[in-house]
Formats: structure tokens, C-alpha cells, sequence
């Protein structure tokens, strides 16, 4: 490379991080800024009324695990915060396969519509992202509640006496959040069946192999990459889910996003509520890449 | 009889659409591909030739008629029942497998033991030449190496007849031709049937047993490449297969007389009277010097040099038009004139006689 071209190179090089330099001083001061903080934070005493007193203290991250006992002051495993933890958990992991199970087949039935008519299709699908979160999660409370419009109609065609509970039960933020969260299942899933060439369906077919094999042999390990991204988009905010326990599942059964809530509100502590949020982005950080690590060995062998 | 006999269609009707809009892909088209041949189906696009062997492989059912397999008839078996393998037009290798693991796929789905499978991909990958690419991402692979893999693996399977639709089409010319070669060998080598769809006459009539010529829906003539070429039934089998010319006339007692006026004798013209048409290929048209015995009159209208050949557009007395392809002499120059007068002459045997 010649010494012009070399210079031409870096001033190129200048000028594009000068120009992106307003777009990542955003991103630092809006990502990073509150993540310190809320790092700091669960390293300090929680004050009396909420807020922080300025006095160093791992009592934030003991109180994940364990409670002091009021009178010796030992040591306990808290079990409340690990029934949070483990629910959170199961009802994300479930969630993740419900709406893989159903957003599967519906990505299918889009992505092999006519081109016209898909994108009808994939309007429809986005329709709920268009009404407020809260809204649609009272709707859902309205047609589970006892009163409400399930129980109704199944009472009126006999199939049942009484009302069966649902709402306030862990079924209830389940399909709250099965419901809310399926687009995003969907639309990364559709990307995916809409670039694989159908054409492999008819090889499969041809070389011996049933259509439950060419299912498991050619279709989903070919769309993995849209199965992996969906399932991100999905558990991730799952996992950290606020509004659709609180509504859905009342004050009982609480998620991870419930409880730091509860400390930085009523809970008045507030190291606790800042080291329960790190590790909820401990836990994240860790399926993603247990996740990912997985999706790539999965890619480059089989089975 | 029907013991040579590997693969056969029955009055076999394919239709599309409803109603009104019903196009029949194939009409009525009955044929019989003999044991171990490699059998060319012939036509440009939209002849129905992939429908045949669409119905064939099975993806297709016929609306009416009939597919049989070695005398079996299998018109209603899925394409994973039928022991007749494909390789598509776009190869559609499995993205995620190995080359090795493509070639696999068809053994394992036949549930064969683990050595055996082993076993036939190594013997495929030395057949096919790409012993040092298997353990590849068919997306390495240039375009011809995906067509080798995408012929070992529907050959490894040992199937009974290969179906090949279109495979050479995406290649470059001169890979084309390597393939071509290939594929003969492969076929000779492996005994198995092949049936071959292209819209490549040259393709065709270098590499088949036989050839199947199809237009709009049906066979109109099946033969050995040689008989197509010199013996076409009727208009378009001579003009899509080589190029021809066509001279309208009737017949008299002593041949055929153009429009021209001029007479060409044809040898037995049978019982056809009336109107008819003559073909004559190019290079099998002669030029002499005017008024030679035995010639037509003709006028030179112009000629363009092709390398290997010269190509002569002549006018006949009444205007008719007739190309002669004549080999270029060593100079490349040609002592022809425009509106020069020769003699014009067919080789013996050279002109057919066309029913329709």
C-alpha cells in the first residue's frame, strides 16, 4: 500500500468514527451510565425512607440468597427469593416452547402464502404491538377471570359447574406472556422458512425420508438460526417480564421483574433491588451464551 | 417383452388449473424407457418434459393414466416408496450436511447399516471425483463440484432409473461439456437407467441412447439421435432440433416439385399427394456452377462466416429461401458474390419428405 493510499485510509477511518461518535456517546451515557449506577448501588447500605447511604456493605448480594435472622443474626437460606428465581425460570423456558410450538406452524402458514397475501398475514400478526401492553394484558384478565368470558362460555355449553381458576395462578402469566410474546417467536421464525428453499423439502422426499424426517433432518435444522433468535427474543424479556405477573399473576406469584419492584418500592432497599437486577443480567447473559454456544455446535455437526 | 422395459408411461394425462383454465401439460403420452438407456426428453420450455418426469419421480400424480416401475404400476406411491432418485435443476443439496453427509442422506433414510453407508459414500466420492471435499459445506463448492454431489447422492442409493431435470443448465460452457462426459461415463459405468430432461438439442444428441422430442404436451417423435436428426416426422421436430430448410412443393410422379418449379426427386414418396414440404439440412446443400445438370438455379443473397463454416443464403427462382453450410477453406475467404448465379444441389437421401 502506498504512503497516499495509507493516508487516504486513515482520514477515512477518522471520519467515520467522528461521524458515529454522537451515536456512541448515546450509547455509553444511556447504556452503561444506569448500569453503573445500578452496580454501585448494590454495593452500598440501603437509607432508612429508600435511597442509599454512602457506606460500603455486600449485604445487597448476601440478601439474594440468604436472610439474617432477626434475633442471632445467622445466616438462612431464603427460600421466598429462590420460589422467584426458579419461577421465573420454568414460566420463561416454558413460555420460550409455547410460543415455539405455536409460532412455528403459523410462520410455516405465512411464509408459503402467495406473496400478496402474506404480507396481510404478517400485519395481522403485528396487530397487538400497536395496543399498549397493559391494555392487552386486562384484556387477557378479561377473558380468564372467573367472571370472565372463558368461564362463561364454558358454563353456558355445561362443560363445567363452576368456574375453573386460572387467573392469579402461574397458567395465567403463562399464557399472558405466551400471548404477548409471540410475535417475536414469530416474525424471527418467519425470516428464517421464508429463505429456506422449499425445493429441499422435495430432495428429502425423494431420497427415502418421511415428513416427520424431513422435519427433524432438513427443515429445523436449516431454520435454526431464526429458532435461536426467536427464543432470545422471547425469554430475555420473559425472564425480566413486569406488568403481565403483576396483572396476571396478582401479588403471590411474584417474577424476578415483580420483585426488584418490590425492593426499590415498598421493600425500601434498594443495594437488594440493584444486585437482584445484575443478577438478572447475570442470569441472561449466561443462557444467551449458553444458548448461542449450543446453536453453533449444533450447526457444525449432527446427530 | 416388457422385462426390458424400466420405466413406462400409460396414456399418462397431467392437467392444471380449473374450469375453463385447464392447460394440459401432458397429453396423452404414452412412452417406454428401456433398461440401462439413457433416455433424453427433448423440447423448449413448457413442452411438458419436467411434468413427465415430475410423474415419474412422483411429486406429480397424473390426472389420468398410468406410471409403471419394472411393470409395477406406481403411479399412486409417494416419491419416498419409489426407488427412482432425482437431481434437480438446482441441485438443492442440504445446506447444513457435509458432502458426505449429503450423499448419506438417502442411505440413512433407508435405515442401511452404519458400514454400509460409509462404505458407498466413499465409493460415491471416488465415482464423482471429490474423495478430498467430503467433509465440505456444499456452500464451498463451486458450481460444478455441487452438481458432482448432487449426482453421487442420488446415485448412492442405487436407484433404479436417475432422473436428471435440466442438471447441466446453470454450468458454463466448457464445464458443461466436462459434465456431459461425465455424466455419459457415470451412467455406463453405474448401469443404471437414466432419463434426462434438457432443451439443449446438442446435449441431447450427444449423449442419449434415445431421444424423446416433445411440444406442447406430447411426444412427437422417439428415437435414436441419429433418426431425429435425419429423419424428423414433421415440422418441429426438424426446425428444434438443428437448423433446416423448409421447401413448400407437391408431389409429382417423378418427386416433388418446389414452388420454384423445380423438381427434386425424393425417392419413394409413398401414397402422400397434394401439398407437402421438404426439409433440407444445411450442410447437406451443394453448390455447382449454373446450369450444371441435375441443379437447381439459385442467386447467392449473401454469406456469413462462422469459422468452421460459411453459411450461403440462396434465392431459388421464385424467391424461396435456402441456407447451404459450407466449410470455410483454409484462407477463410470464399470466392462467392452477391447476386452471383450457381447450381444448387441436395446430397443423395438429403431431402425429407415432411406429411404435414
Amino acid at each position: 500500500m502506498s504512503a497516499n493510499e495509507e493516508a487516504a485510509r486513515r482520514r477515512s477511518s477518522r471520519a467515520g468514527w467522528l461521524l458515529s461518535a454522537p451515536a456512541l456517546m448515546i450509547l455509553f451515557i444511556a447504556a452503561s451510565g444506569p448500569l453503573l449506577i445500578v452496580l454501585v448501588y448494590s454495593f452500598l447500605t440501603p437509607g432508612r425512607y429508600g435511597n442509599v447511604e454512602w457506606v460500603f456493605s455486600l449485604d445487597g448480594w448476601i440478601s439474594i440468597l440468604f436472610t439474617r435472622d432477626i434475633f442471632d443474626g445467622t445466616l438462612q437460606l431464603a427460600d421466598a427469593h429462590l420460589t422467584i428465581f426458579w419461577r421465573s425460570v420454568k414460566l420463561s423456558i416454558l413460555t420460550t416452547l409455547i410460543t415455539f410450538v405455536v409460532g412455528f406452524p403459523t410462520a410455516w402458514f405465512i411464509a408459503t402464502r402467495p406473496p400478496k397475501s402474506r404480507a396481510l398475514w404478517l400485519f395481522l400478526i403485528t396487530i397487538p404491538f400497536w395496543t399498549n401492553l397493559l391494555i392487552r394484558t386486562f384484556a387477557i384478565n378479561e377473558v380468564i377471570r372467573n367472571e370472565g368470558l372463558l368461564n362463561t362460555f364454558l358454563i353456558w355449553l355445561g362443560v363445567i359447574n363452576e368456574p375453573i381458576r386460572i387467573i392469579y395462578t402461574d397458567a395465567a402469566v403463562l399464557i399472558g406472556m405466551a400471548y404477548v410474546y409471540l410475535p417475536l417467536m414469530v416474525l424471527p421464525l418467519f425470516a428464517a422458512i421464508d429463505r429456506f428453499d422449499m425445493r429441499l423439502l422435495e430432495a428429502g422426499y425423494d431420497l427415502y425420508a418421511s415428513r416427520w424426517q424431513i422435519l427433524r433432518r432438513i427443515v429445523l435444522p436449516v431454520v435454526k438460526p431464526g429458532i435461536v433468535a426467536g427464543s432470545i427474543l422471547v425469554f430475555v424479556p420473559s425472564l425480566g417480564a413486569y406488568v403481565t405477573p403483576r396483572v396476571l399473576g396478582g401479588g403471590k406469584n411474584m417474577m424476578i421483574g415483580n420483585f426488584i419492584e418490590l425492593q426499590f418500592g415498598q421493600g425500601r432497599n434498594w443495594p437488594l433491588g440493584a444486585a437482584i437486577s445484575m443478577t438478572l443480567l447475570i442470569i441472561v447473559t449466561i443462557a444467551l451464551l449458553f444458548y448461542v454456544r449450543a446453536a453453533n455446535r449444533g450447526a457444525s455437526g449432527h446427530g | 417383452m416388457t422385462s426390458d422395459v424400466a420405466v413406462e408411461a400409460r396414456n399418462a394425462i397431467k392437467a392444471f388449473g380449473q374450469g375453463d383454465m385447464t392447460v394440459r401439460a401432458l397429453d396423452n403420452v404414452s412412452v417406454q424407457i428401456r433398461k440401462g438407456e439413457f433416455f433424453t426428453l427433448l423440447g423448449p420450455s413448457g413442452c411438458g418434459k419436467t411434468t413427465l418426469l415430475r410423474l415419474i419421480a412422483g411429486f406429480e400424480t397424473p390426472t389420468s393414466g398410468q406410471i409403471l416401475l419394472d411393470g409395477r404400476d406406481i403411479t399412486n406411491d409417494p416419491p419416498n416408496r419409489r426407488p427412482v432418485n432425482t437431481v434437480f435443476q438446482s441441485y438443492a443439496l442440504f445446506p447444513h450436511l457435509t458432502v458426505a453427509q449429503n450423499i448419506a442422506f438417502g442411505l440413512e433414510m433407508l435405515g442401511r447399516p452404519k458400514a454400509e453407508v460409509t462404505a458407498t459414500v466413499t465409493r460415491m466420492l471416488g465415482l464423482v471425483k471429490l474423495e478430498a471435499m467430503a467433509a465440505r459445506k456444499t456452500s464451498q463448492l463451486s458450481g460444478g463440484q455441487q452438481q458432482r454431489v448432487a449426482l453421487a447422492r442420488a446415485l448412492a442409493p442405487q436407484p433404479k432409473v436417475l432422473l436428471l431435470d435440466e442438471p447441466l443448465s446453470a454450468l458454463d460452457l466448457k464445464l458443461r461439456k466436462e459434465m456431459q462426459i461425465e455424466l455419459k461415463r457415470l451412467q455406463m459405468e453405474t448401469g443404471i437407467t437414466f432419463i434426462f430432461v434438457t432443451h439443449d438439442q446438442e446435449e441431447a444428441l450427444t449423449m442419449s441412447d434415445r431421444i424423446g422430442v416433445m411440444s406442447a404436451g406430447r411426444i412427437q417423435q422417439i428415437g435414436a439421435p441419429r433418426d431425429i436428426y435425419t429423419r424428423p416426422v414433421n415440422r418441429f421436430v426438424a426446425s428444434f432440433i438443428g437448423e433446416t430448410n423448409f421447401l413448400p412443393g407437391h408431389v409429382v410422379p417423378e418427386g416433388v416439385r418446389l414452388s420454384s418449379g423445380d423438381v427434386v426427386e425424393t425417392g419413394d414418396t409413398g401414397n402422400v399427394t397434394g401439398p407437402v414440404t421438404l426439409t433440407v439440412r444445411p450442410e447437406q446443400v451443394r453448390l455447382a456452377p449454373e446450369g450444371e445438370t441435375g441443379t437447381l438455379p439459385a442467386t447467392v443473397k449473401s454469406w456469413v462466416y462462422f469459422g468452421t463454416d460459411t453459411h450461403c443464403h440462396l434465392a431459388l427462382s421464385d424467391g424461396t429461401e435456402v441456407i447451404a453450410r459450407l466449410q470455410s477453406p483454409a484462407n477463410g475467404a470464399t470466392d462467392l458474390a452477391e447476386g452471383q448465379k450457381v447450381g444448387l444441389r441436395f446430397a443423395p437421401g438429403a431431402a425429407q419428405l415432411l406429411g404435414d
